[in-house]
Parts: C-alpha cells; sequence; structure tokens
C-alpha cells in the first residue's frame, strides 16, 4: 500500500562496458599491490620479533639444535642484508630485494629461500586447487537440494554434516582418517608422491599415484570449508526462493528444477562467488595445518619448520607468497564476481 | 452481447496450515465468472485474502498454502467456436507437472504488484520476455524470440523497445519495468490476464497510464481480466463487474454501477463510506479560514526561503565521482498558526526530504528556515543545535510514516511516550505515568497498555502511539510524514480525524506530507505541490484541487482514480 | 472491519505469529523461543555441565594430572564395574603386566582377580582448590589411592589421563572466553565507532579491517605464536596466546556490530528519539545498544568455538601454550605420531571432548541467534 516507484532512468548510465572494466581492473590492482606492501610490514614483524639479530645469535641457536651453519655464509649475509644497519633500512633492503625475486637465504637448509618456495609452491597450488574445486563441486549441489528439500531426510543429514564439519578440528580429521587407514589397512596416509615416482612425474601410474596420495589432504582440508558453505548456499537460496521473481519464473510455467537452477541459484551464488576472495586465507589455512599433520612437501610444513628453527628469513618469504597467493585469489574472484553481476557492472560500484 | 465464459471458480478454498498446528483460512469459500472482454475486480483490505484467490488460480500460492476443495474451471476454445472444446478444473490440477504448467503458458497470465522485486535482476529485460515466448512454442529459435520480444515491448508503447530490451530491470523506472511485466505476460497469448495489485507500489501519473495500457490490450486482445486491488477509485475506473472480499469471502458481487450505487452488505456500504468520506473536506476541521490569496498567512509559525538540499556531493578517493541528486531545489513557503498544510507530490518530489530538513535531520545545503517561537522570537533552524528542553524540540515533533520501524521494539510502549517528557520535563516517577496514561487515552488507547511493547500491537494501534510521542510535549507543530499511507482505508478517516480532533484540543498546526489526493482534500487547508524537488504549485486547497494552473499539477489530479464510475479517467 | 482491536493474523506464511505474544518483554520473548530450539536446549545444558566440569577440575578429576607413574605408561583404560555379582560395589580391575624386554614395550591385560574399589569422595593427598582452599577428597577414586585408576587410560608417562582431560578443560574453554571478550571490546568499540559515526572514520576502519580478513591467519598466528619465548611462565603465555587470538579475530565482531548500528542507525526510531532530544550518548545506550545486544551476544557464542579450535591447533602444533599447561590441544600433541595412537587409541579423547564443545557452542549459539533475529 502506498509504496513508491523508482526513479526514471538516468540514460548516461550507458557507459561502455570496456572502459570500466579496465578501470574497474586498474582500482583493484592498485588496491591489491598496496595490501601487499601492507602484509610486508606484518612478515616483517614477524621475522624481526624473536630476540636478537639475526645472524650471530641465529648462527649458533641453530648449532645448538643441531643444525649445520656455514660461518661465511653467515658473514656474508650480515653485509648483504645490512644487519647492523637500523630497522628501517634493514626492511627496505629486504623489501625492495623481495620484489625483485630474492627472498633472502635459508641458513637451514643453506638454499636461496627462493629455490625452496620455488620447489614447493607448484605442490602448493596443486592441493590448494583441488581442494577449492573439490570443495565447490560437492558443497553447492548439496547446498541446494537441502534448501530446495527442506526438512527433508536429505536436509537434515546435510546440516548434520555441516555441523560436524565445522565442529571437528582439521588437524584431529587428519589424526583420525590416519589412524583409521594405519589400523585397518596398514597404511600410512601422508605425502604426495610415493619413491619411485620420483623421476617420472608424469606417466600414468605416477599421475594415479599422485591422485591416490591427494585425496586424504584434499577431503581433510575442505571438510570444514566445505561445510560452511553448505550452510552459506542452503541460507542464501532459502532467502531467494522466497522471492517474487521466483514466483513469477513460475508463473510463466517454467519446470520447477529448472526455474530454481536459472534463477535464484544464479542469484544465489553471487555472494558466495565474492567470498571465495575471504574463502582463500581460510584454506590456506587449513591446508598448512593438514599439510603438516600428513607430510605434504607444501608450503605449510616448510613455514611451520622454519618458524620453529627460527630461520626467519624462509618464514618471511613463504608468509609473503602465502599473502599473494591469497590476494591474486581475492582480485580473480572479484573479477569473476564483476562478470556475474550486471548490478555491479553498470553501476560500477 | 454473449461473451465466452472463461473461467468460472466455484467455492474455492486455500487454506493454510501453519508450524504452530493452526490453520489459516485464507481464502474459505468464494466464487466467480469470468468472461471475455470483461475485466472482474476483486477489491478489499489487508488480510482480505484476495492474492491468495489470485495465486490459487495459477496454483501458485506458497506453501504451506493449498487448495483444499473448490473447482477452479478454465473454458479452452477453438478460435470462433461458442462452446469450449475444453473445460479443465485447475484445482486438481497439482502445483508442478505439464498439465499446469500448459495453462500457464498458454491460457492464463499474472502480473505482479512490485515490479522491481518480481523481474529477475541479473537477467536483462529482452531475454526474460523471450524466455516467455519459447515457454509457450518451444518451436521459436532464440533469435525469433528475441524479436517477438521487442515486438511486444512496443504494443507496451514504449520508446525504442530495442534499448529497453538489451536492459536490465533495475535501469528502469517502476512504470517501464510494470511494462515489461506485461509484456512478458502477454507473450504467450493467453485468454486470461490476472493482475495482482498492479499499480500500487506506482505513482499516480504512472498508475493512470498503465490502467489505460492495460485497458486497451484488453480491448485489442480481447483479454478476460481478473483486477486485484484495494483502491476503490481504480475499481471505478477499471470494472466491469466487482467481488468484494472480506476475511476469505466474497460478501458481494455485483456489476460496476450496481455496486457503487446501492451496495447490498455491511462491507460494501463500510468500504465505500470509507473512501467517499475522504473525497471531500472533513467536516471536522475547525481551523481558521484560509486567506484569500491562500500564499502567505498573516503571521507564519515557520518560513522556508529558497532551501536547497543536495546529496552526495562527496568524491571517496579511489571511487568514482559521487552521484549529485538535487533533492530539494530552492523551496519557499510559509506555515501559519492552526494551519493544516498538505505537501503533495510524488515519489522522487522531495516532499519527505522538506520535512526532514526543517527537523534537522539533514543539513540544508543552503537557503534559511525560520520560525517564530511562542514569545515572538524569531530562530533560524537550519544548523540549529538540538537539546533537552530546547523550544525547538518542544514545538516541532514528527509522526512517522511506518509504525513499525518508529517504534523501539524493545521499549515498552509507556517507555517510548514518557521518552520526551524524561528528556525535556523532567518528569519522573507517579507524575510520568500519569502523563503517559493521560496522553495514551487522548489518542484512544487503553492506560494498562503501556506495559506492553510494540509487537503487540497492529498498525493502526501503533500509528496511535507513535501520535501520542509526537504531542506528549504540547507542540505547536506536528510535521506528518505519509502517516496514514500505511494504514487500510476504514483507517485512514480514523486516523485523519483523530488528528484534527488532537488539533482542536492542542491548538496545533500540521504539515502533512503524502502522496495521496483525497487525504489532502479531507484534511488540508491549503497544499503545495512538488515535483522534482521544486514547488509547482501553492494555494489553498480547494484552488489547486478543483481548478489547477500548472500542467505537471493539472495531470496529477487528472491522474487520480476516483470512486464514482461515471467520474472514469 | 478493520482489526484495530487485535494483531493481525499474518497471511503470510513466511512470518508465521507466535501464539499469545501480548504482554512479554523482548527478553521473555526471545527466551521462550529459545527454549523451542530444542537442539540449543540441550546444547546449552551441555555447556553448563563443561564449564562446570572446568569450574570444578581439581575436585572432579581423580588425580592429579602432573603425577607421573612410570609402571603404567599407555596402560589402557580400566571399564569401571557398578556391580560384584548382586552387591553394589563400584570398581575396577587391576592391571595384569607383561613386559617384553625385546620390544622394550609393556602390555597390559585387565586381571580378573583384582579388584580396586572405587568409590565417591575417597580421602586422598590434600590439594588446593583453585590454588586456594584446602581439600582433602575428590569426586571419585579408589579407595586405595595407591592403586592405578586409569578410567581413560595412561599416557606415556603414565599421567592420567582423565585427569589431564578435565584439567585441560579448564585451560581449553575459558581460553574461548577470554578470547573472545577480548575481541568482543575491542570489536564492539571500533565497529561501533565506524557504524555510528560513518564517513571518512568509517572508511578507513573498513579498509584496515579488510586488510585483516586478506591475510591468511594460521601462518600469522603461527608467526606469532612462535614468537612467544620459550621461557615465559605458563600464566605469561596464556595471555599473549589469548591476545593473539583476540587480535585476528576482532574483525569478524566489528562487522557484525558495524553493520548492526548502521542499519539502527537508519532506524525511524532512532531519529525519533533524536527528535526527543536524546544525545548521542542516550541513543547509543539506552536505544542502539539494547537492539543489538541479543544479536551480538549471539554472534559472540558463535565466536567462541574458533577461539577454542585456534588455541588447541596452536598447541597441537607445539606453538603457544607448552607443557606443563595442560589443555586439550597440549593433550592432542602426544597423539601425533600414528603408530602410538594404533596402540593406545584413547590418546585421542581430548579430540572428543574438543568437539563436542564446538559442537554444543554452535548449536546454541545458532539458536540464540535464531531466537534473537526475526524479532527485528
Amino acid at each position: 500500500m502506498g509504496g513508491r516507484a523508482n526513479r526514471p532512468p538516468d540514460h548516461s548510465c550507458f557507459s561502455f562496458e570496456s572502459n570500466s572494466m579496465l578501470y574497474f581492473l586498474i582500482r583493484r590492482i592498485l588496491a591489491m599491490l598496496l595490501t601487499f606492501w601492507a602484509v610486508s610490514f606484518v612478515a616483517f614483524l614477524i621475522m624481526e620479533l624473536p630476540p636478537g639479530d639475526f645472524a650471530s645469535t641465529r648462527v649458533s641457536e641453530m648449532s645448538a639444535a643441531g643444525v649445520r651453519v656455514d660461518p661465511e655464509m653467515a658473514a656474508r649475509l650480515r653485509e648483504l642484508f645490512r644487519l647492523d644497519e637500523p630497522v628501517l633500512v634493514r626492511y627496505w633492503s629486504w623489501f625492495t630485494r623481495l620484489v625483485q625475486g630474492d627472498f633472502g637465504y635459508s641458513l637451514a637448509f643453506n638454499m636461496p629461500v627462493r629455490d625452496l618456495i620455488a620447489a614447493q609452491l607448484p605442490n602448493t597450488l596443486l592441493v590448494d586447487g583441488v581442494t577449492l574445486l573439490f570443495m565447490w563441486v560437492v558443497a553447492i549441489p548439496i547446498g541446494i537440494y537441502s534448501a530446495v528439500r527442506q526438512y527433508s531426510l536429505g536436509d537434515y543429514a546435510a546440516t548434520i554434516l555441516g555441523f560436524v564439519g565445522v565442529a571437528v578440528p582439521n588437524f584431529l580429521l587428519a589424526l583420525l582418517l590416519m589412524w583409521l587407514f594405519y589400523t585397518q589397512f596398514g597404511v600410512v596416509l601422508g605425502g604426495l608422491h610415493s619413491q619411485e615416482f620420483a623421476d617420472d612425474r608424469l606417466s600414468w601410474p605416477a599421475l594415479r599415484d599422485l591422485a591416490n596420495h591427494l585425496w586424504p589432504p584434499v577431503l581433510v582440508a575442505g571438510a570444514a570449508g566445505m561445510a560452511a558453505l553448505i550452510r552459506v548456499m542452503r541460507a542464501n537460496l532459502l532467502d531467494e526462493l522466497r522471492k517474487p521473481y521466483v514466483t513469477t519464473a513460475r508463473a510463466k510455467g517454467m519446470r520447477e528444477w529448472r526455474l530454481i537452477l536459472r534463477y535464484p541459484v544464479r542469484i544465489a551464488m553471487n555472494p558466495i562467488v565474492s567470498s571465495i576472495g575471504w574463502v582463500l586465507p581460510s584454506l590456506i589455512s587449513s591446508a598448512t595445518i593438514v599439510a603438516i599433520v600428513m607430510n605434504m612437501p607444501t608450503l605449510g610444513p616448510l613455514l611451520l619448520n622454519s618458524l620453529m628453527v627460527q630461520d626467519m628469513f624462509l618464514a618471511g618469504g613463504v608468509l609473503m607468497v602465502m599473502a599473494m597467493l591469497t590476494l591474486v585469489g581475492t582480485l580473480l574472484s572479484d573479477i569473476l564476481l564483476y562478470w556475474l553481476d550486471p548490478r555491479i557492472r553498470i553501476s560500477g560500484r | 452481447m454473449t461473451q465466452r465464459l472463461l473461467l468460472s471458480v466455484a467455492d474455492l478454498r486455500t487454506h493454510f496450515a501453519m508450524p504452530d498446528g493452526t490453520v489459516v483460512r485464507a481464502v474459505d469459500g468464494i466464487g466467480f465468472d469470468l468472461h471475455e472482454g470483461e475485466t472482474l475486480c476483486i477489491v478489499g483490505e489487508s488480510g482480505s485474502g484476495k492474492s491468495v484467490a489470485a495465486r490459487s488460480i495459477l496454483q501458485i500460492v506458497d506453501l504451506p498454502g493449498r487448495i483444499v476443495g473448490g473447482r477452479i474451471l478454465l473454458h479452452r476454445y477453438e478460435s470462433g467456436a461458442a462452446t469450449p472444446r475444453q473445460v479443465v478444473d485447475i484445482a486438481q490440477l497439482g502445483r508442478t507437472g505439464p498439465a499446469i504448467r500448459a495453462v500457464r503458458c498458454h491460457d492464463i497470465s499474472m502480473i505482479f504488484q512490485e515490479p522491481m522485486s518480481s523481474l529477475s535482476p541479473v537477467h536483462n529485460c529482452g531475454d526474460q520476455i523471450a524466455e516467455a515466448v519459447r515457454l509457450s512454442d518451444p518451436r521459436v529459435g532464440k533469435r525469433a524470440a528475441h524479436t517477438r520480444a521487442v515486438e511486444l515491448l512496443g504494443l507496451m508503447q514504449l520508446r525504442s523497445p530495442d534499448l529497453i530490451a538489451k536492459q536490465f530491470p533495475f535501469e528502469l523506472s517502476g512504470g517501464m519495468q510494470q511494462r515489461v511485466m506485461i509484456a512478458m505476460a502477454l507473450a504467450g497469448n493467453p485468454r486470461i490476464l490476472i493482475a495482482d495489485e498492479p499499480t500500487t507500489a506506482l505513482d499516480v501519473t504512472t498508475q493512470a497510464e498503465i490502467l489505460k495500457l492495460i485497458a486497451g490490450l484488453q480491448r485489442q486482445l480481447g483479454l478476460g481480466v481478473i483486477f486485484i486491488t484495494h483502491d476503490m477509485g481504480v475499481v471505478a475506473n477499471v470494472a466491469d463487474t466487482v467481488a468484494v472480499m472480506n476475511k476469505g469471502k466474497i460478501v458481494e458481487t455485483n456489476r460496476l454501477r450496481t455496486l457503487f450505487d446501492a451496495p447490498q452488505h455491511p462491507y460494501t456500504r463500510m468500504l465505500l463510506a470509507s473512501t467517499l468520506r475522504l473525497e471531500s473536506p472533513s467536516p471536522n476541521k475547525t481551523t481558521g479560514a484560509p486567506v484569500a490569496t491562500g500564499i502567505a498567512p498573516a503571521e507564519p509559525l515557520l518560513s522556508l526561503r529558497d532551501i536547497t538540499k543536495v546529496f552526495g556531493n562527496r568524491q571517496g578517493w579511489l571511487d568514482r565521482v559521487g552521484h549529485q541528486v538535487r533533492a530539494v531545489d530552492g523551496v519557499s513557503f510559509d506555515v501559519g498558526a492552526h494551519e493544516n498544510l498538505g505537501i503533495v507530490g510524488e515519489s522522487g518530489s522531495g516532499k519527505s526530504t522538506v520535512a526532514r530538513c526543517i527537523l534537522g535531520l539533514h543539513r540544508l545545503t543552503s537557503g534559511s528556515i525560520l520560525y517564530r517561537t511562542e514569545l515572538a522570537q524569531t530562530i533560524e533552524l537550519s544548523g540549529h543545535r538540538r537539546f533537552a528542553g530546547d523550544p525547538i524540540v518542544r514545538d516541532i515533533r514528527m509522526v512517522f510514516q511506518d509504525p513499525y520501524s518508529s517504534l523501539n521494539p524493545r521499549m515498552s510502549v509507556g517507555q517510548i511516550v514518557a521518552e520526551p517528557l524524561l528528556l525535556n520535563d523532567g518528569l519522573r516517577g507517579g507524575a510520568l505515568r500519569e502523563r503517559v496514561a493521560e496522553l495514551l487515552v487522548l489518542v484512544g488507547l487503553e492506560p494498562r497498555m503501556m506495559e506492553r511493547y510494540p509487537h503487540a500491537f497492529s498498525g493502526g494501534q501503533r500509528q496511535r502511539i507513535v501520535i501520542a510521542r509526537a504531542i506528549a510535549l504540547k507542540p505547536r507543530l506536528v510535521i506528518a510524514d505519509e502517516a496514514t499511507s500505511a494504514l487500510d482505508v476504514s483507517l485512514r478517516a480514523q486516523m485523519l480525524d483523530l488528528l484534527l480532533d488532537l488539533q482542536q484540543q492542542l491548538g496545533l498546526s500540521y504539515i502533512l506530507i503524502t502522496h495521496d489526493i483525497s487525504t489532502i482534500r479531507y484534511f488540508c487547508d491549503r497544499v503545495i505541490v512538488m515535483h522534482n524537488g521544486k514547488v509547482v504549485e501553492q494555494g489553498t486547497t480547494r484552488a489547486v484541487l478543483d481548478a489547477p494552473r500548472e500542467p505537471y499539477t493539472q495531470r496529477l489530479i487528472a491522474s487520480v482514480p476516483r470512486p464514482d464510475p461515471t467520474m472514469r479517467l | 472491519m478493520s482489526d484495530d482491536a487485535a494483531p493481525q493474523v499474518a497471511l503470510d506464511p513466511a512470518t508465521p505469529r507466535l501464539r499469545g505474544d501480548f504482554g512479554e518483554t523482548p527478553m521473555r520473548l526471545m527466551l521462550r523461543k529459545l527454549r523451542r530450539h530444542r537442539l540449543a536446549r540441550i546444547s546449552g545444558v551441555i555447556l553448563m555441565f563443561l564449564y562446570g566440569i572446568a569450574i570444578f577440575a581439581d575436585v572432579i578429576a581423580p588425580a592429579d594430572p602432573n603425577t607421573l607413574n612410570a609402571r603404567f605408561t599407555y596402560a589402557p583404560p580400566q571399564t569401571l564395574y557398578l556391580f560384584d555379582g548382586w552387591t553394589l560395589d563400584p570398581h575396577v580391575k587391576g592391571y595384569i603386566v607383561t613386559v617384553d624386554e625385546v620390544a622394550m614395550k609393556r602390555t597390559f591385560t585387565p586381571d580378573p582377580d583384582t579388584q580396586i574399589a572405587v568409590r565417591l569422595f575417597p580421602a586422598t593427598a590434600p590439594y588446593l582448590l583453585w590454588g586456594l582452599i584446602p581439600l582433602r577428597h575428590r569426586l571419585i577414586g579408589p579407595v586405595d589411592q595407591r592403586q592405578p585408576f586409569f578410567l581413560l587410560g595412561a599416557d606415556r608417562l603414565g599421567r592420567d589421563m582423565l585427569s589431564r582431560l578435565v584439567h585441560g578443560s579448564r585451560i581449553s574453554l575459558s581460553i574461548g572466553l577470554s578470547g573472545v571478550a577480548l575481541s568482543l571490546l575491542v570489536g564492539v568499540v571500533i565497529g561501533g565507532i565506524s557504524g555510528y559515526v560513518g564517513g571518512r572514520t568509517d572508511m578507513v576502519i573498513q579498509r584496515v579491517i579488510e586488510f585483516i580478513w586478506s591475510l591468511p591467519q594460521i601462518p600469522l598466528w603461527l608467526g606469532l605464536a612462535a614468537a612467544v619465548p620459550r621461557d615465559w611462565t605458563s600464566l605469561q603465555a596464556y595471555f599473549v596466546v589469548t591476545i593473539i587470538l583476540a587480535l585476528l579475530g576482532w574483525t569478524e565482531l566489528a562487522r557484525a556490530v558495524r553493520g548492526r548500528v548502521m542499519a539502527l542507525k537508519g532506524e525511524d526510531f532512532v531519529a525519533a528519539a533524536w527528535l526527543d532530544g536524546a544525545g548521542s550518548q542516550r541513543i547509543i545506550l539506552r536505544h542502539i545498544v539494547p537492539s543489538f545486544a541479543s544479536h551480538i551476544i549471539a554472534v559472540a557464542t558463535l565466536a567462541i568455538p574458533g577461539m577454542i579450535l585456534a588455541e588447541t591447533t596452536l598447541s597441537f602444533l607445539g606453538l603457544g601454550l607448552q607443557a606443563p599447561v595442560v589443555s586439550w590441544g597440549v593433550l592432542l600433541r602426544d597423539a601425533q605420531n600414528i603408530r602410538t595412537l594404533a596402540s593406545a587409541p584413547w590418546l585421542l579423547a581430548p579430540g572428543v571432548a574438543v568437539i563436542v564443545a564446538v559442537l554444543t557452542l554452535n548449536f546454541l549459539g545458532d539458536g540464540l541467534r535464531d531466537a534473537a533475529d526475526p524479532y527485528d
């Protein structure tokens, strides 16, 4: 009763799509670079937290912890990274080298940090990527079914699955899975490759072996995220299903499932797509924990190890790489959302 | 004239089984007939079940609603044949399945109240209409469907239909969106069109256009139209036959003229009486005779001089330039003591913004608002800082539009009404309770209601609470922003009478903001017409409403559907 | 006739009305809705039980959590029998210990002949409840305190798992509360300011929050937790861990508060209060806060499990809290080795405790949120 109509159309919003897309992209990339820079402060802070400066104290501590260190290397490092100079200079030298690709040197592994990371990065991307895919492919249909058939048996099962998935800590799930397999099948889960395929990575048997190794961490790392995704999808879709445009589609004479997929699901997906950006940090987090428990050759365990022995260049480098992954993911999700939702595209917000 | 029978409904019952076990009988045994070329209006107030009835016909009632009994007989004809080749009982068809889908695609179409939310926000208009085309005839290819979509948009009297087809619903105005909906509804060449309050959410001028459009299409295509509405004025303008619904039952059905001239059922009579009551000035008005020229009262209570309010002129860094909106653009008028001033306009006219500027809820971009206190002091309201006990806080009060959001759900009624008294008069304890009780009685509520919380009251009662709060400090000027728009017509007159009554007792002035012309006619002495932030015309109610000078005002007045079948738009 | 006298029956089935909600205060209405949510009710009871255990851990645990007993390393759990034949005589069976010299392993089997009588409130070695009150009895235990009593088995140093579990609940559950309390403090203030003041302040704060959100949390926790020096006392470590958790968790609360405050600020009743002459302080405290309090409580309750999980994870990885502090995470650290776990699965008991705590908190929080929501 007595609601109000919209304002007359503003014809000036016939912007050229390509232009505004470019503008949008530039703005987002700039924001991303700014954030990256800000993250470097935090990473550097963490690097600086352990008491004492890098070289001598580290060297002596690490030898005490049983790690062999080359003293000449240490001396050169002091020079190279200006370890005797004030904080800001140290930061600046580290950061400038970082953006040029020089992540520093790992005293624990006796290798440039970059090489270490490069060795683990593809694995990390593989595991994280497959986990993300798995989460989506499983969670979204379950979420849709759960919302459409609300209060059915399937819905309750999915809800319970959702709750349990969120309640069980990642590492516990990993432990349970490993324990189960060990006691029942005598198999030790973990790692990414079996020894015999070390040289022959791309043959079919090697890939099959990879798949065999891949599913436990993917399952565990994805479990909590999947559970959350199911709940979000269900809630979003329930909201959308009540909206008037669904009734209109029904009144047009569309088949029930077809109209659900074409309209409310499509719209309920928007917030989920835009949330990829936020899901990524948590995914990288949970993947880290799982990787540590299951001995995966990825960045997570590398980070933990470096922190344990206070190999700070390595720690800082890994942190920055992880942050970069997150930021790129956020950017991609923003672009995806821009493409999916005309409301954002046209009003440019 | 032997028009063919298209739809015959008998003893239709749609019930909702609620989770707590009760059964809501939304539609409880209704029946009517619809013929070709005929417009049947189903009219009723909120809660009468008219919308559920309309949705039952297409089996699109939201769960847990179900048709539990009755017949909905759809008659299908070969072209030109006098007897139906098939009669289908829609009530038996169920909510899903090819049979009911066939009905939705080919026989009956429906348009809805809120076109913005009834169209998909992520598909463009052309695609949505084309989809309807292809649903009714799957053999049609994509391109052909799109062409037909553009054709249909052209039929809606839209300029540049091909451009509109490419746009998204949120880019269009309400009237255009509704045309898109109608085009979509006609895509399957239906014989029957159900219109569920299609113009309720639109401006009066747009409403007139859409009503004309529907009437024209009906004539052109020989449709049967079922028109759901709550507005007797609309009924008078579109109906051939009228069915009055109340509490799930149809209390009276008749031809239009007969219903208006000689209503049978008491409910119909009450409905008509309430509506017609608002068609002329209230007999309860005892406010001062308007000044002859009707422009400037002698010693105005409030003077607005050339006020302007622009929104959105701040730019964020890394954001695009903010979109600027001149909500109010050089408005000037006066309000006298003991006078009722009405500000009327459509959406976007700036009338609400003016009210909020007077109250200080928005800061003026430029201009001044001068207020004369009782002691003949003049205070500039723009930029005035309010504080407890300030004469401005006491003297100028507001009655809000939405009785649901203007009462704090966590405070009891007593606490809500007591708040201004607490802050300004410093009343406490027993004295406070007494005063609150007094105020509640004054607005027609019982004092014991002060212990209760807003959620326990109906819309009408809540509005009274809002009024009680507004008059608590014995103000001199009360601004009522669409105070009665959310109420049913039967309540509206009551509420306005209450306001007039209070005016007599307390010597108030009112500024009434509304979009509804009949409210102005009933309540106000003088009226200001606003459009796009500017004052278009002002004068006595009589002068402006009966003999408008400006073309916009003329169009506005002419668009209002009068509840009189002899005065069609 | 229009229903001026009675509340309207909602014909929109999406918002069914509760019966008889005439004179109820909003709080009572919310509690009533909560009570209908069976799962939340059960969870509430279980949580009270859990926190009760945490508070009275000293009494409830059969033994001191750090008492070593080298003879009973990895002893399996003993079954508690209530009856001996027909008489009521709670007892557990003793162990037959076989030592394998070659594999250096002990194997325990229950000895059907030894019976260790178990009673409520047996006399034990004196201890202090909460470090203050001297007591000489515990809740349950063997009459002869020198006998082994391991209802949940023993760990690698022969320490009673049940006692450790019970004491661990104290740390794990309380850190959840303190972490959330701190987050709440920071989050409400910052979120409130952001929402109420709006404008540039809001924008800046939003950017900061987005920045924090875009960081991968666990790596940062690991970094911060690793920086906790090993030689700090357990109390200091506890505080630092709490701060770390809160530091990364306040953003979610701040966002929720901001959203709520912004929505409320735009409500007509807030404008009405301002028109009544209320100042900012009164508006915030009297009008806005009561409206979002219940919602924020729900959000806070839902944030506790996250904190518990975080602490558990950190301790499990060896960061943050260390032995001799007993938390569920520290306990689970002993379960890292798969082979050990295979032969002593009772080491996973703390995991069950974590799951139960997190589940019940989630259910309760969900129930609170549902109860608080449809009202506004």
